[in-house]
């Protein structure tokens, strides 16, 4: 296969000798969709972490279309088009929805071209055709701050996809939301996954199946197993991780 | 209405140009000038706190260093004050026979109106770039800032030989245009002055709050962190507004001095620099209004307890701050907007209650 996107290899983190991420080796290439699963703790937040930009590893290498990333800012790869979504939708709650869009969906991310232009017009339709799409348009005006858990939630994916980034990383992007809007979420990322490459961690099973990606379970701070849904759900290693070992 | 309310700026404005110096005093209208001087300072720190939510403690270094600027100038250019080697006569006390090298730009007005905003901008500039890149955030910036404070009122309170020390370099008894600066009419000149670039620096911040960046800045605020997965590096945003804010202090700061007479280290003391802090706190931060509403009344209070009550005004401001951070936590001009007058009338029954729930049909639901 050609050159992945996406590559970590043996990458560990190590919190003052407590290890988050052991020797973990994943590639992701381009297009591909890809679930992550694995009980609390098992570093799947870490190595979104890792490839953000937000911790940098103790030992191992992450590498995009080929260039480290190790030390670079977290701005800088987010410009680089890695995007993500924290698992508490983070949204800019004094600003409006329409502003936090637009702010996501500025071109050019540097001070001085905030101060003397405005966001071009084709950002401005992107924005609106987003905001339509999520639902969003009805409260175009109103402060982030004050829109539902549900709403802030879409926001904030929202505003991921108006980055328009290569590289979708999200983190729990149906926590607290409900079954309609769940399902409304998996739709707008299956349509995403046409040219993006998009990596979810979730607990629900239901939007797993739903989405319908390939899973890779984390297991402290390791793969475990990775394929199908079904096929992983069957695997008597993922039972024991999540519900215990069955002989004692 | 709305005409109304786009014309109230004007009409303060001309209040503050026509009607006060008619209506007050010289001595009155001398502290007014002060106090819309001082609003400068807190329209500054609204745009780095407020705005941004950077609580600088240090405001005072660039204040002082804009009073320092235009206060060189005047005691060089004032012949009445110079000793025998044609320099400011303080020199002779602590035997300095030569100009300091750095004071010899100042013999240029058109220097000193630059370097009362350029050195302060500057300074910003050096100190805001080196915390912000080092992501030094929160409580320990407000540290190294009034650390950084410490440090300047240490250096000109001990440096007679440079700066008179800590007496500071007295701009009542200078000479501009030939006339006293401390006299009656250039006092008014000043005055005017004032009210004419305090709504100058309005225009300024409102600039920097507005549109594309003013988010930005809200962003900041919000969720720093988030704004650079976002893409955005937060730190040429923060130290553009704190050289901002470093420069129009220091234009706030040369326009105090000159009205108040003296410029000394006294205005880098940290209770100085959080008192600042708290005009902009009562007036209301985060709003550009809020500032010069709470500087004017803080220090027009401030004029009036002095007076009844020497030593009572400590003790009142103490209670002023504490009032507004638990009461009125948007300040004086939040809370009006919020629509805080209104529910204090219907407290006392003079203005009727909103209804917790909007009804549809008034008429149908009978109100008891």
């Amino acid at each position: 296969m050609s050159q992945p996107l996406l590559e970590l290899k043996d990458v560990s983190v190590s919190f003052d000798g407590f290890y988050a991420l052991t020797d973990l080796s994943m590639k992701l290439y381009k297009g591909e969709l890809k679930s992550i699963i694995g009980p609390n703790g098992a570093g799947k937040t870490t190595f979104l972490d890792v490839i953000t930009g937000k911790v940098r590893p103790t030992k191992g290498s992450v590498s995009f279309n080929g260039q480290s990333l190790l030390g670079v800012s977290e701005q800088r790869i987010s410009r680089q088009g890695i995007g993500r979504k924290f698992q508490t939708p983070r949204v800019f709650e004094n600003l409006t929805v329409l502003r936090n869009l637009e702010l996501a969906a500025a071109p050019v991310k540097n001070a001085f071209s905030l101060m003397g232009s405005a966001l071009p017009q084709s950002a401005k339709d992107e924005v609106h055709r987003i905001m339509n799409y999520v639902g969003l348009a009805p409260f175009a005006n109103v402060k982030a701050g004050s829109l539902s858990h549900g709403q802030k939630q879409w926001l904030a994916i929202a505003s991921l996809v108006a980055q328009a980034p290569e590289v979708l990383l999200l983190d729990e992007p149906v926590a607290g939301l409900t079954d309609e809007e769940t399902l409304r979420t998996a739709e707008l990322i299956k349509s995403l996954a046409g040219d993006h490459t998009v990596v979810v961690i979730e607990h629900d099973m239901e939007f797993i199946r739903d989405l319908g990606f390939d899973v890779t379970v984390l297991h402290q701070g390791q793969v475990l197993t990775e394929g199908p849904l079904d096929q992983v759900k069957a695997d008597p290693r993922v039972i024991e991780v999540y519900l215990g070992s069955t002989e004692q | 209405m709305k005409l109304f309310q786009r014309l109230v700026p004007w009409i303060l404005l001309a209040i503050a140009l026509f009607i006060l110096p008619a209506a007050l005093d010289n001595f009155r209208l001398n502290l007014f000038g002060r106090y819309f001087s001082l609003a400068i300072t807190a329209l500054a720190i609204d745009l780095i706190w407020g705005y941004t939510g950077l609580l600088s403690l240090g405001q005072g270094i660039f204040f002082s260093l804009g009073g320092y600027a235009v206060a060189m100038n005047l005691m060089l250019n004032t012949k009445s004050l110079a000793g025998g080697n044609g320099i400011p006569k303080f020199f002779e006390n602590y035997g300095v026979e030569q100009l300091p090298f750095f004071w010899q730009p100042f013999w240029s007005p058109a220097f000193a109106l630059m370097a009362m905003w350029v050195i302060p901008a500057v300074v910003a500039g050096v100190v805001g770039w080196l915390i912000f890149r080092n992501r030094i955030k929160g409580v320990y910036f407000s540290i190294i800032t009034q650390a950084a404070l410490m440090v300047f009122f240490h250096f000109f309170n001990g440096q007679q030989k440079l700066f008179d020390g800590t007496n500071g370099l007295k701009t009542s008894t200078t000479e501009l245009f030939g006339q006293l600066v401390g006299s009656p009419d250039m006092q008014v000149w000043l005055y005017r002055l004032t009210v004419v670039l305090l709504p100058l620096a309005y225009l300024v911040c409102r600039y920097f709050t507005s549109g594309r960046f003013g988010d930005a800045l809200i962003a900041i605020r919000d969720d720093e962190s988030r704004l650079r997965f976002a893409g955005y590096n937060p730190v040429p945003f923060k130290t553009i507004v704190f050289v901002v804010a470093g420069a129009l202090c220091g234009i706030s700061g040369a326009l105090y001095t000159v009205q108040s007479g003296i410029v000394s280290p006294q205005y880098m003391s940290i209770s100085f620099s959080i008192e600042m802090v708290i005009w902009v706190a009562v007036g209301g931060r985060g709003t550009l209004v809020g500032p010069i509403i709470g500087a004017t009344l803080v220090n027009y209070l401030r004029s009036l307890v002095s007076e009844a009550l020497p030593e009572a005004w400590l003790f009142v401001q103490g209670a002023l701050f504490i009032f507004v951070v638990v009461l009125m936590p948007d300040g004086i001009y939040g809370w009006v907007t919020n629509g805080g007058l209104r529910s204090l009338l219907a407290a006392f029954g003079i203005a009727r209650k909103a209804k917790t729930y909007p009804q549809l049909d008034e008429e149908a639901v009978p109100v008891d």
